[in-house]
């Protein structure tokens, strides 16, 4: 199962190396991956709809508790199905519509990771595993969609997409860890039998809120729906493939997925039934103002979703045969639309259904497809669609609390959805042609094939669903946790409510589309409350985060070092100021300090003296020369309180920096006093507080007791073990040889830096030259 | 005599960081040196004074038989004098090289990158 999954990953970086070899005319083979894993998974039917569960388990990480547990049930065996079946058209069909396209072998290559990751999202078992193919999908899909990268808005819509599934990414994560908190386990069959303790644990809310939030957002529920019209600025097969018939469904997946261990509880169900409730009449209202196809399959794709949100949030074993069907029905007739459409686009280039009419007359077989998508998707018999929505009227007739809403709602965004899918599937195909597409041709077979595949499949199953009824159905919701036995999938129910409620379906939505013909009036029209919308709501806040952390950046990098040394010793002031204020002790006790000396006051006043006298003078040559008595001052100090070698080698080195600043820098210009008054007054004021700092933190320090554990170490072993009676010494060139060696290097490396620099000097001066000269031409 | 020292290393750091918040190059690398003196008496002193014990074992003895100042400290700033070193002495010629080039010694010149100018 792991190779399965691993397919698709490998096949895209095959491609890397072979893909030149793809792009042409064998682009069609790139299609064998996917229908090679179709005929595997389906090989599984017969066992998962004996009630087989298959799992499989890879040691992955066992100290953390993370493993690549994969397991096959109903419910990601129909997805697998879906996923590798599409994928199969899709993989074709691309192989026509982006027939030449330079990057080609690159398409294919994220669609086909794309494929593993949504294979390996349906099929994980443990919660980790599920959140790194989460992740993938979201990663691979944001390739997809910004696919045509040299377009912005194309670049934007992959954007958004990454953001949104990404937080919602990011909330999986935050639910596998609190359920892990929770249970022990990642494991989400183990989950299962851990339903009660869950749900009785007082971060139940939290874990739902969690999972919602990935679900919501991967599939485009309100008010996270924005991100996937945007997303269908990708090239058609993505929007087929990722769009309406897997990706998206991740969502739902993961709801269906958590049924069993979340669900059942008030919150659960009631948040689902309203929030996918809100989704589907919101945008199913929104496919009459959209005149582009791709839009109005985008919107109806997203009320498609609410629906299956709201009947997973029904919770009854009604609801969940009529959630399993619909994803089939809307798997095959959304796929279709997004195809037809893409034909459409591919040879009349444009896809405003108000200038598509009459396309029948050109291609025929497109129109079938269309056509039958269309009526599958109205519900009309005797397709799947009827059986589809059968069941879902039927699940939210017989919910026991507020049946009379949930049906008005379920039944008008049922009439809208036939009226979008008559608009996308039947208007482009009916009627006069006009005439600027007279010229247009029919497509080639690969393109119209998958299409009226997948419609004539609709038909079929409609004709006869017990062809998916155990196959499929059945396992799907027993994996839900609900008794599947009496369940029997049919054409016919017989005349009652719900089918008099079916007719009144079909009779408003059709008179709604004769009635409402898409324009662009209406389109206008919902343009205006836009500024409404969630997207442009997070725009403007992705704006405002923007600019606040430009000023951010602006204010504490703005470039200039003094800005940044400013900012790093106020920092450090009020924090250790303000540590320091409530524990400091002053304490000092005054026998353990060492006597005073008249020497010793003599040096610590020239110090000073030397000092100020670097810091106030206006001679630069002074300041170096009273940097140097500073320097040979501490040498002094050295001296009195035994280190001798830091005497010697202080001497050297300040004697040594002394005459390197004097040679190199008195040809400097005339030492400056560049800022004013103010400003040094600031300087000076920060300076002193952190000098003071430092000064009671070192007396704090004094008076603490002091280990001399390895001074005495190399004390006692200085002789006996390294035969030298200089300690300091012993330690630099023996103990720490090492150290040393290293420190010669640095400095040999500073020498060349140094001698190098004074080298380039006279080049430098050659460049200089010339840059003058070329300047001097250009004023002139 | 601690007080004094520790006194002084305050002053040090203080100067130093003033030095460095000048917009000259000439007097950034002067108050680099004086926080790194400041450095090198902080980690002495705190490593406790002693006076008149160098850490070495005297003539015959194969161990210290009296009091000793702590060698690790010495040793630490033995290193960091040397090493400050060569960091001055680098940073002295790039502000001549950065002065012969750009013929400025105020960092707020400096400020901007070839491409801006």
């Amino acid at each position: 199962m792991l190779t399965a999954i691993l397919t698709g990953f490998l096949f895209s970086i095959f491609l890397v190396f072979t893909g030149r070899f793809f792009k042409g005319k064998l682009s069609i083979l790139s299609s064998l991956v996917p229908l090679g894993l179709f005929l595997y998974f389906f090989q599984f039917i017969p066992a998962i709809s004996g009630g087989d569960v298959i799992m499989r388990s890879y040691e992955w990480i066992p100290s953390f508790n993370v493993d690549l547990g994969f397991k096959l049930d109903g419910l990601s065996l129909l997805f697998s199905l879906m996923i590798t079946g599409i994928g199969f058209l899709v993989f074709a069909y691309t192989s026509s519509y982006l027939k030449g396209h330079e990057y080609l072998d690159r398409f294919y290559g994220y669609l086909a990771s794309f494929m593993g990751a949504m294979l390996g999202l349906v099929l994980a078992d443990n919660m980790i595993t599920l959140f790194v193919f989460w992740e993938l999908t979201s990663i691979s899909s944001f390739f997809l969609i910004g696919f045509n990268n040299t377009n912005p808005a194309s670049r934007k819509s992959a954007l958004t997409a990454l953001g949104i599934t990404g937080i919602g990414g990011l909330f999986l994560l935050a639910g596998a860890l609190l359920l892990n908190n929770m249970t022990g386990t990642y494991s989400i069959s183990e989950m299962l039998s851990m339903s009660d303790a869950i749900k009785a644990n007082e971060f139940y809310f939290l874990a739902v809120l969690f999972i919602f939030g990935a679900a919501f957002t991967k599939s485009a529920q309100f008010p996270f729906h924005f991100w996937l019209p945007g997303a269908m600025k990708a090239p058609t097969p993505v929007s087929t493939y990722l769009h309406s018939a897997t990706m998206v469904k991740a969502g739902v997946y993961l709801l269906m997925r958590f049924t069993p261990v979340l669900g059942g509880e008030n919150i659960w169900n009631t948040t689902l039934i309203i929030v996918g409730g809100i989704t589907m009449l919101y945008s199913a209202v929104h496919t009459i103002f959209r005149t582009d196809l791709k839009g109005i399959l985008a919107y109806s794709t997203i009320s498609a979703l609410g629906i299956l949100v709201f009947l997973t949030g029904l919770g009854t074993q009604e609801a969940f045969l009529a959630a399993a069907v619909f994803i089939v029905v809307h798997a095959l007739y959304k796929a279709t639309l997004f195809l037809v459409t893409g034909i459409i686009d591919h040879q009349t280039h444009t896809r405003d259904v108000t200038r598509l009419s009459g396309l029948n007359k050109i291609m025929l077989p497109v129109g079938i497809a269309g056509i039958l998508a269309a009526i599958s998707s109205a519900g009309i018999p005797p397709t799947i669609g009827f059986v589809g929505k059968e069941l879902t009227y039927e699940a939210a007739f017989h919910y026991e609390s507020l049946m009379i809403f949930l049906m008005i709602g379920i039944v008008v965004t049922k009439i809208l959805l036939l009226y979008a899918g008559f608009v996308a599937g039947i208007k482009p195909f009916v009627g006069k042609l006009p005439e600027e597409h007279t010229n247009t041709k029919m497509p080639g077979f690969i393109l119209w094939a998958p299409p009226l595949l997948l419609a004539i499949l609709g038909l079929v199953f409609g004709v006869a669903p017990f062809l998916i009824e155990s196959a499929l159905i059945k396992p799907v919701v027993t994996a839900m946790g609900a008794d599947a036995s009496e369940i029997h999938l049919a054409l016919w129910h017989g005349f009652n409510t719900v089918f008099i409620l079916s007719l009144i379906t079909i009779g408003v939505g059709t008179a709604l589309y004769f009635i409402i013909k898409p324009s662009r009036k209406l389109e206008d029209g919902i343009a205006r409350f836009d500024s409404f919308a969630p997207e442009n709501l997070l725009e403007a806040f992705n704006s405002m985060f923007v600019s606040v952390s430009r000023f951010w950046t602006n204010f504490f990098q703005n470039g200039y070092l003094r800005n940044y040394i400013s900012i790093i010793i106020l920092f450090l002031v009020v924090l250790v100021g303000y540590i320091m204020i409530g524990n400091t002790r002053f304490t000092v006790d005054y026998n353990a300090l060492s006597k005073i000396t008249v020497y010793e006051i003599t040096t610590t006043l020239i110090l000073i003296a030397g000092i100020f006298y670097t810091v106030f003078t206006d001679s630069r040559l002074a300041a170096v020369a009273a940097m140097g008595v500073v320097g040979l001052s501490i040498c002094l100090i050295f001296v009195f309180y035994s280190a001798p070698d830091l005497a010697m080698t202080q001497f050297s080195i300040d004697t040594l920096t002394v005459i390197l600043f004097v040679l190199v820098l008195y040809k400097l210009p005339k030492y400056l006093k560049l800022s004013d008054y103010k400003t040094r007054l600031r300087d000076g004021v920060l300076s002193t507080i952190f000098g003071l700092i430092i000064t009671t933190l070192a007396l704090e320090v004094l008076s603490e007791p002091v280990s001399k554990e390895v001074g005495d170490f190399y004390a006692a072993n200085s002789y006996i073990e390294a035969h030298g009676k200089n300690v300091v010494n012993v330690i630099l060139v023996d103990f720490r040889g090492a150290d040393t060696l290293i420190e010669i290097s640095v400095l040999s490396i500073a020498a060349v830096g140094v001698f190098g620099l004074m080298k380039l000097r006279l080049k430098m001066k050659d460049r200089m030259r010339y840059a003058d000269q070329s300047l001097n031409k250009k004023k002139k | 005599m601690e007080i004094l020292l520790a006194v002084m290393v305050g002053i040090l750091y203080g100067t130093g960081i003033y030095m460095m918040l000048r917009r000259s190059m000439v007097k950034l690398i002067i108050g680099i040196i004086l926080l790194g003196n400041g450095a090198n008496l902080l980690i002495f002193l705190l490593g406790r004074i002693t006076k008149g014990a160098p850490p070495i074992i005297p003539g015959d003895a194969k161990v210290f038989v009296e009091a000793f100042a702590d060698p690790v400290p010495q040793a630490l700033i033995l290193t960091a004098i040397v090493i400050s070193f060569g960091l001055q002495s680098f940073a002295i010629v790039l502000v001549k090289r950065a002065h012969t080039v750009v013929r400025t010694d105020d960092l707020d010149e400096m400020n901007a990158t070839d491409e801006d100018s």
